[in-house]
């Protein structure tokens, strides 16, 4: 009768311990910033080295405050569209409002035909504009800019 | 400069998850789910075997045939998630099915005990562990169909207000309505009866009414955040931004009053508080919501006797134990508790029956008692692992009401055990709330199982792999178009 007892407890532990396994297995499976810094799906490792080159993206205002989405060579689409990089919940957003794309070691902010512009610093972007270190893009109520 | 890049050229979406390497491609682990529901049906299996072993009864096929129907109906639910919800996260289920299925064992168990117990009223013990199976069934039929019809669980945002309405209606329904339909039962006035079947429409307003805040917040986030005084060194809301929080608090607090149910309001509150928080990550709400909380219980403590009652059973329920409404119950908790000890009493082998209510509000302490606090500890894990996924679900989604809804589901289940596994265990006052899907009760299964579909609908969402997006119709720039002349027409 105590080795049942003790027997079933076991099981129930390992019950626990295989679903933890599972999550843990599935950790990097599904991660809501699709282009965060995975270890396996860095591309660009040797632009990301240099000193100077931005290697992420950190929204300074609005709804989206904190959000940080690493570059890793692949351009950035910003708008309400669901499979934007950055969706945003702005209703002074278009739907594809705006795309940083990387040309060389730099970073380029171009837009998309928004109704409400896209900004680089006060200045509306109307043809593509390479984005500095730390230069925020305002876009409807949101704010971003790129960090190194 | 050179030219544009086209819009559609790239598709920035799809390629980040899918065309990097196909081997990263995210796997739906359909596969794994299978092999952990036929562990938790084995591990309910035993558990059942055990409790026919230590109740003495004969062993026969029969068990086996048990365990194999209750593996057959979650292999349908499996078989609903992989037809519906691919991508689906795949511990959720089977922590419910091993949750569900030793509550079924301990209600069955609880069944053992009492049978040919004549009540003081003349009426005997009526076995309820069969009506559970049933509900379960129900329950699992219920999911499917959410998953089914539900392919998006963004859809929900779009009828927030008319949940949210339903959901205050059923809610307050029992509160207000004569007592012949909806009658008070151990103090609390929550059920509503129908013919034969009483129901709670609590449970499913629960889900109805976070469904609406998710909503709610999402479209109005703007004004919750917008900053009043700072105070503290927190942000404190206008004061005028404030009339939600109160209304939640009003409902709160009618709740407890004309229902007489702690334990609900107590858990409604704490999801619109967790709901704000979540949206805003204002501190100020919680500690404002909070403060609003503790003013309320203090008046109600005040005023009513029955908060008062469950107060001193909470303080001291030895002393109390022979008293009407007394700390009888709670006592007999705790010395199952204390009985089981660290290894358990072993499954069929304590004395639930001596704890009213063992099956619903206090299922807990007879689990407590019967493995110990090695098997609570692990029944405790399980849990938080299907919490943990479904906040770990809510973080990966990628809309604002995905997340809001899918982080409140997953807190109210834990919140949930909290209020009852506290209650059960002297930690905090005694609510009477039923632990989720371990308690008898068709409402609150039923809830729950829908609970569950929604919260894999948000999983499979966060899961899934970005569908590349429809090719747009390309048009230059309007700056690169050429000129045409057009004639105008004589």
């Amino acid at each position: 009768m105590q080795l049942t007892r003790a027997g079933f407890l076991v099981l129930l532990w390992l019950f626990v311990l295989a679903a933890l396994r599972v999550v843990r297995s599935d950790l990097y499976a599904a991660s809501g910033l699709r282009a965060s810094g995975l270890p396996g799906f860095r591309r660009s490792e040797k632009s990301a080295r240099g000193s100077k080159a931005p290697r992420q993206l950190v929204v300074t205002h609005g709804a989206l405050t904190g959000t940080r989405i690493s570059l890793d060579g692949r351009p950035i689409l910003i708008g309400r569209a669901d499979d934007s990089t950055l969706v945003l919940d702005d209703d002074f957003a278009s739907t594809r409002h705006a795309r940083l794309s990387m040309r060389g070691t730099d970073w380029y902010v171009e837009d998309l035909g928004s109704t409400n512009g896209t900004y680089l610093d006060r200045a509306k972007v109307t043809a593509p504009l390479r984005v500095p270190l730390g230069t925020p893009i305002r876009i409807g109520k949101t704010v971003i800019e790129l960090r190194s | 400069m050179g030219s544009p890049v086209p819009v559609g050229e790239g598709s920035p979406g799809a390629s980040v998850a899918t065309s990097t390497s196909p081997g990263l491609r995210a796997p739906t682990r359909r596969g794994t789910e299978l092999v952990m529901l036929a562990f938790a049906a084995g591990l309910v299996t035993l558990a059942l075997i055990l409790v026919e072993l230590n109740q003495e009864r004969s062993l026969s096929l029969r068990i086996l045939y048990l365990g194999l129907a209750y593996l057959g109906l979650f292999a349908c639910a499996h078989l609903a998630v992989r037809r519906w919800a691919p991508y689906a996260d795949p511990a959720i289920l089977p922590c419910v099915a091993l949750l569900n299925g030793l509550g079924l064992v301990v209600i069955h168990r609880i069944d053992l005990a009492l049978e040919g117990t004549v009540f003081p009223d003349g009426s005997t013990w009526d076995p309820v562990a069969f009506k559970q199976v049933i509900w379960t069934a129900i329950g699992l039929l219920l999911f499917a169909a959410t998953l089914k019809f539900l392919s998006d669980h963004r859809t929900l945002a779009r009828f927030g207000y008319t949940f949210g309405l339903v959901g205050l209606v059923a809610l307050m329904l029992p509160g207000v309505l004569p007592g012949f339909i909806a009658p008070e039962i151990n103090g609390a006035k929550i059920w509503l009866r129908i013919g034969p079947l009483s129901i709670q429409p609590g449970e499913f307003a629960k889900i109805l009414l976070m469904v609406f805040f998710a909503a709610f917040l999402v479209s109005k986030r703007d004004l919750f955040t917008t900053a009043g005084r700072r105070f503290l060194g927190m942000d404190l809301p206008r004061a005028r931004d404030l009339g939600p929080l109160f209304a939640a608090w009003g409902v709160t607090v009618a709740v407890m009053v004309l229902q007489k149910d702690l334990g609900s309001s107590l858990l409604f509150f704490g999801i619109v508080l967790v709901l704000l928080y979540v949206a805003t990550e204002r501190a100020a709400w919680v500690v404002l919501g909070l403060g609003l909380f503790t003013g309320g219980a203090i008046i109600a403590w005040k005023l009513f006797t029955h908060v008062q009652q469950r107060v001193a059973n909470w303080q001291d329920p030895i002393s109390r134990y022979d008293l009407i409404g007394g700390g009888y119950q709670i006592s007999q908790s705790l010395f199952g508790l204390a009985t089981g000890g660290i290894g358990g009493a072993g499954l069929g082998a304590g004395r639930p029956e001596m704890i009213p209510e063992a099956n619903t509000d206090f299922i807990t302490a007879v689990i407590g008692e019967e493995l110990g606090f090695v098997g609570f500890a692990a029944l405790l894990l399980i849990y938080m692992i299907f919490a943990l996924r479904g906040l770990r679900s809510a973080i990966a989604v990628r809309d604002s009401f995905g997340k809001l809804l899918g982080g409140g589901l997953a807190f109210a289940v834990c919140f949930q055990v909290f209020i009852v596994v506290g209650g059960v265990t002297k930690l905090i006052p005694m609510t009477g709330i039923t632990a989720p899907f371990l308690s008898y009760g068709g409402s609150s299964l039923l809830a729950n199982y829908i609970l569950v579909a929604l919260l894999l609908r948000i999983s499979a969402a966060a899961r899934a792999p970005q569908r590349a997006p429809k090719p747009k119709p390309q048009q230059p720039a309007i700056a690169d178009q050429h000129t045409v002349m057009v004639e105008r027409p004589k």
